[in-house]
């Protein structure tokens, strides 16, 4: 078993520079890895670009590293209620590349997977396209989407071990997956971090070769965005 | 004319048995309201989840199930949770059957735009080009005009473009109409609308033939 246990969340930031890109997943608030983004703000660097679905809200999230102005670029496929993304988008003050969320997720899957480019039907015909190379195939226009290159992925997962398999729970999987071992070195967070040998090998989602360090998260908060319930009857 | 919940109750009838459906932000969530019983359809949220149900009753919300519009919600029997790169995965490989989505424009051409108004807002796209850019069956959900009175069916969309000549049908406060090589063809009239006012409201091209039946909902 090669161990990948860190102390950690200091231990496992370790290496982040001004001007690195780096991937977080989630989907909006859900499977976001808050550990990690308290670490980014705390650190300060500046000047990052962040792949990740969405940019959080005004005061949680990756909204928190947007209101120190940490963030030089976002490619994200969805800023809406957020806004003070909204606002430093529309002013120019931050540099914002839209992508269609399927796009979004097959640009992190192909650099795990060792693609450089894929073609996608999304965004053809549309200004997402502009400037890229399109092909036919069977009658139907696609767009050649380059993987995405980054120095950290920053993922959450509900149980992990020590060698860095990870289980996720529910819909904070979403991006989350797809992310690791996208960049140079993936930064797993769990709920709960277990001994080797704990978790069954047929459950793994994602297996410890595509995590590079893996560390016991605390105090998440998991807020909800849009809390909606029905009557009792 | 319909309000929101009637859109929503029209556009269920185009459910079938056996679909897999995808439901935009808006209107579109409202139709799993609607759909009848009596038919086994799954819905699918392009955020990881396939089988979701109602929203949970107080005190269950779970933080780590919600739906696309980040809402909380609830999974029925036989439902499963995926990663972001395989939910896309059944979009484009055209395994969803229907795609019901919100629009600020539609053209007679299909083509649709819902993503961004420049210099004023922009939301982003989400999944919706990924999803109008695979499905075979996208229904339109919307307003047939906008808050200034103005047509959002259109010979041409004035908005930057979400996909290009794929809707199939649109739903409306005001008709049922389905997107041809002529035009908008006008299906179904809302109760109490003439085909005069929806042809007043509408800027793109409408093809009426012979009587138009009122919507039975």
């Amino acid at each position: 078993m090669i161990n990948k246990t860190v102390a950690n969340v200091s231990d496992a930031l370790k290496g982040v520079e001004d001007g690195m890109t780096f991937m977080l997943g989630g989907f909006g608030l859900c499977g976001i890895p808050e550990n990690a983004i308290d670490e980014l703000v705390r650190l300060g660097i500046k000047d990052i670009t962040c792949i990740s679905n969405n940019a959080g809200v005004d005061d949680f999230g990756l909204g928190l590293l947007l209101q120190k102005r940490q963030i030089k670029k976002m490619i994200s496929s969805y800023v809406g209620e957020n806004d003070e993304f909204e606002r430093q988008m529309l002013s120019g003050e931050l540099e914002v590349e839209l992508t269609p969320q399927g796009t979004l997720a097959e640009k992190c899957r192909a650099a795990q997977a060792g693609f450089p480019a894929f073609y996608t039907p999304a965004g053809y015909g549309t200004q997402v396209a502009e400037g890229k190379e399109t092909r036919e195939f069977d009658g139907k226009m696609y767009v050649l989407e380059p993987a995405f290159k980054a120095d950290f992925a920053f993922v959450k997962a509900w149980k992990g071990d020590e060698a860095g398999n990870l289980i996720f729970k529910g819909t904070a999987r979403n991006f989350n997956p797809c992310m690791c071992g996208a960049a140079t070195i993936t930064v797993a967070e769990v709920e709960e971090l277990l001994p080797a040998g704990s978790l069954d090998p047929n459950q793994i989602h994602i297996p410890g070769i595509f995590v590079q360090r893996i560390f016991q998260g605390k105090n998440y908060e998991k807020r909800i965005e849009q809390r909606t319930v029905r009557m009792r009857q | 004319m319909l309000d929101k919940n009637g859109i929503a109750k029209r556009i269920a009838k185009e459910v079938k048995d056996g679909y897999y459906v995808n439901l935009g932000i808006g209107i579109p969530t409202l139709v799993a309201n609607f759909v009848r019983d009596d038919i086994s359809v799954e819905f699918q949220s392009e955020n990881g989840v396939l089988g979701m149900g109602p929203f949970p009753f107080e005190g269950e919300e779970d933080a780590d199930v919600i739906n696309a519009g980040k809402q909380t919600i609830t999974t029925l029997p036989g439902a499963s949770f995926f990663d972001s790169a395989l939910s896309f995965g059944m979009i484009r490989g055209q395994h969803v059957h229907l795609t019901i989505l919100g629009a600020m424009e539609v053209a007679e051409n299909g083509d649709i735009a819902n993503w961004k108004i420049p210099g004023k807002m922009v939301k982003g796209m989400g999944g919706a080009m990924d999803l109008v850019a695979s499905a075979e069956n996208i229904i339109v959900a919307m307003m047939h005009t906008n808050r200034a009175g103005e047509s959002k069916l259109l010979k041409r969309c004035t908005l930057p473009l979400t996909g290009v000549g794929c809707v199939t049908k649109i739903v409306t406060n005001l008709a049922v109409l389905e997107v041809t090589s002529e035009g908008f063809k006008l299906l179904e009239r809302a109760p109490g609308v003439s085909v005069d006012e929806i042809q007043a409201a509408t800027k793109g091209k409408l093809v009426v033939e012979g009587e138009i039946p009122e919507m039975q909902i």
